[in-house]
């Protein structure tokens, strides 16, 4: 039971400091330009790719440095020639744009790179477990896996708070006016953070890439959680976020490692239900079963009782 | 004689909507008339929500899919003669089951609209898809449920085998379903959908509910999804999991805003351009998910009102009667921007093909010489620097077109 627990609680933790990594760009980006970036994970999917195809040349280590340059340089393009001429027609319009563009990545990944799975591959540098517990292996590349995420999360947290342009992109998230009339490029800050984000997210997908399996579809497997994790964090909290990854990570793999469900809770009140009962789906569900299900069931819990996720600010 | 001016727009969409079959009778335009049916009626009822009510939702397909999936069940009720009706009343059914729906998710995702709205609707599209795969016994897993439309009593004699018949039953139910949700659009419901979208705060001040107003348009919108879920399970007599997933409400989401939100026939163009473009680009690419996806993103970027927004942009100049002075400056335009969009088909076509020899237009060109590849990029090129060129005289000719003609000083 106790090592369940343990490599339960290590996988989710690798899972929710890689969801972080998604949900700290996609929340910035939110704070931003007050638009939720539904392309948001097909960047992270470019970044898989990119590496992908940059690690057959220059190894694995070239792909973790170049692909989230060149996703970064991407989302930075998006941004300036893309988002900036919708802007005018509203959030509306801004958010289906995105969704149209989340569209447009991924069959253009598949008119690039095809249909089928790549077999992109842990370097061989950290093909290795690192530590044995109980007879099973953590392997190491999880722990780069987890270094990185908190690495970046300890970054990101630094330049955001201590450093001259951190403050200065504060500064133009709530008061933009203000900061273009002391002499910043607020376009130009804009267009940073919208790189900066995707970049984020680009490094995910490197990273993310050999464990969670290259196809495309993998945004579509990640891009909804992503969401739900930004919006029970509270929309535009960096802390919330950084929570809800946690949670939803934890949450999904407890809920996956554990082998609880209905029949025990029925066993527990003494009911049983014969199996031609109409509802005998119900009454035989397991947690396992519906574990992807509880990220979605989290959120529209959230939404109805706190609308502002956990750590949000004041409604709009 | 002003109801039969009001009506004669309706009498020519029934007779457009029973005549088409007689114009187009292959068994392929069939199947493709009755796609672009369900199409139209799923559409509309999308565009009430956030064409008329300003509700972005990313889960609609969940009242279409639940409508289809009780009408499969309706349909094996019949089948088994549990209970005996005409199939023609299965949309109904449908419709009843999505305004239930509506009714109960309604009654909290509509409290705010906006990011919050679209993200309970995100999160409801989500569970139910994949709950839908945990209750096989109602879903039936990722294999779906179908039915046999062939059982219920004849109808004048017609069984409904045939695919043409299911299309007379589908254009009655989309014209009786459309010419509702236009009534709906003028009754006072209708139009305080629209005063709390475009501010909710004053419709507050005059003594609506804004939740109240969303929540009607809500359970309507729900009610002619489930009746185009039920068209749906007619036509097909199976329906999975897929059809009540995110892909499907975001295809939705794309044909109305192709088609334009903000006018009531907007969603019919995108509904009728999507299918025609699903059915008749898949014959000849497999690429054509790629050419919606630029579509779709060239529309958001250049016509953020649609195509029916497009069209509508030329009132002015029509009803001043300078039509005249825009034909010759879009002729110019449009054909060297139809000439750039052939070259870049033809060259992400042939980046893709496999074969020698690459057949496009009739012309035969060979992938695998680089003079191909330069000949094209070349005509490409001088196109697009045509296009660019011309757009200017576009412009002028927009601006006289639509001038304040000057006032004769007396």
């Amino acid at each position: 039971m106790l090592e369940v627990l343990i490599f339960a609680t290590l996988n989710g933790l690798v899972t929710g400091f890689l969801l972080f990594m998604l949900a700290s760009g996609l929340t910035l980006i939110f704070s931003m330009m007050g638009v939720l970036n539904f392309a948001h994970a097909s960047f992270y999917m470019l970044g898989a790719y990119f590496a992908y195809s940059l690690s057959l040349y220059f190894g694995f280590w070239g792909g973790l440095i170049f692909a989230p340059l060149i996703v970064g340089a991407l989302g930075a393009l998006v941004e300036r020639y893309g988002l900036r001429k919708v802007h005018a027609s509203g959030h509306v319009a801004e958010l289906v744009f995105t969704f149209g563009l989340a569209f447009l990545i991924e069959e253009a990944i598949q008119f690039f790179w095809g249909r089928d799975t790549k077999n992109y591959q842990t370097p061989d540098l950290l093909d290795f477990p690192l530590f044995t517990l109980f007879g099973q292996e953590f392997s190491a590349y999880r722990g780069f896996m987890m270094t990185i995420s908190i690495v970046i999360f300890i970054a990101l947290y630094y330049v955001l708070t201590k450093s001259r342009v951190g403050i200065i992109i504060q500064a133009a998230i709530t008061h933009p006016q203000t900061v273009s009339n002391l002499g910043h490029n607020v376009p130009l800050i804009f267009m940073g953070v919208f790189g900066m984000g995707t970049a984020l997210a680009g490094l995910a997908g490197v990273i993310a890439g050999p464990v969670l399996t290259t196809f495309p579809g993998m945004a579509t497997v990640l891009g909804s959680i992503v969401f739900v994790i930004v919006v029970i964090g509270g929309l535009g909290s960096l802390a919330g976020a950084f929570i809800a990854s946690l949670l939803i990570g934890l949450l999904q793999s407890y809920a996956i490692a554990s082998d609880v469900g209905m029949p025990d809770l029925l066993n527990l009140f003494g009911i049983s239900f014969d199996r031609s009962h109409p509802l005998n789906d119900l009454w035989t569900m397991n947690l396992p079963q519906i574990a992807p299900v509880l990220p979605y069931l989290l959120l529209v819990l959230v939404l109805i009782f706190r609308p502002t996720g956990l750590l949000g600010k004041r409604e709009e | 004689m002003a109801l039969l001016k009001k009506s004669s727009i309706w009498i020519a969409f029934i007779v457009a909507l029973l005549g088409l079959p007689l114009l187009f009778d292959s068994i392929l335009a069939i199947s493709i008339l009755n796609q672009m049916v369900i199409a139209i009626v799923f559409a509309l009822s999308y565009n009430m929500l956030l064409g008329q009510g300003g509700m972005l939702s990313f889960g609609h397909a969940v009242y279409f899919g639940l409508g289809g999936f009780l009408s499969v069940h309706a349909l094996m009720l019949i089948e088994f003669e549990t209970m005996v009706f005409s199939i023609l009343w299965i949309p109904l059914i449908g419709g009843l089951f999505g305004l239930l729906a509506g009714i109960f998710i309604g009654s909290f995702s509509t409290r705010k609209a906006g990011t919050v709205f679209a993200m309970i609707s995100l999160g409801i599209g989500e569970l139910i898809a994949a709950s839908s795969l945990i209750f096989s016994s109602f879903f039936g897993g990722e294999a779906g449920i179908s039915g046999d439309r062939t059982f219920g009593p004849t109808f004048f004699g017609f069984d409904f085998a045939q695919n043409i018949e299911i299309y007379y039953v589908a254009a009655v139910w989309a014209f009786i379903a459309t010419l509702f949700m236009y009534l709906f659009t003028q009754t006072p419901a209708g139009r305080m959908a629209n005063a709390v979208r475009d501010n909710p705060e004053r419709a507050e001040f005059i003594g609506y509910s804004s939740r109240k107003v969303r929540f009607i348009s809500f359970c309507a919108s729900g009610l002619f999804a489930g009746i185009a879920g039920g068209l749906f399970a007619l036509n097909y007599e199976f329906i999975t999991e897929e059809n009540l997933n995110a892909a499907t409400s975001g295809r939705v989401l794309l044909m109305a805003y192709i088609g334009g939100l903000g006018y009531f026939i907007g969603p019919i163009i995108g509904a009728v351009v999507l299918t025609l473009m699903n059915s008749l680009l898949s014959n000849y690419s497999e690429l054509w998910m790629l050419y919606l996806g630029i579509m779709f993103l060239l529309t958001v970027m250049y016509l953020p009102r649609g195509f029916a927004g497009f069209i509508m942009m030329h009132q002015l100049a029509w009803v001043r009667g300078n039509m005249k002075l825009l034909i010759k400056p879009y002729l110019v335009t449009t054909i060297p921007a139809l000439l750039f969009t052939l070259c870049t088909i033809a060259l992400i076509e042939m980046s893709h093909t496999e074969d020698e020899v690459f057949h496009y237009l009739g012309l035969v060109l060979n992938p695998a010489s680089p003079i191909t590849w330069i000949v094209i990029l070349a005509i490409a090129g001088g196109a697009f620097y045509a296009v660019k060129r011309s757009l200017l005289q576009l412009n002028d000719a927009w601006e006289t077109a639509n001038a304040i003609p000057k006032e004769e000083e007396t």
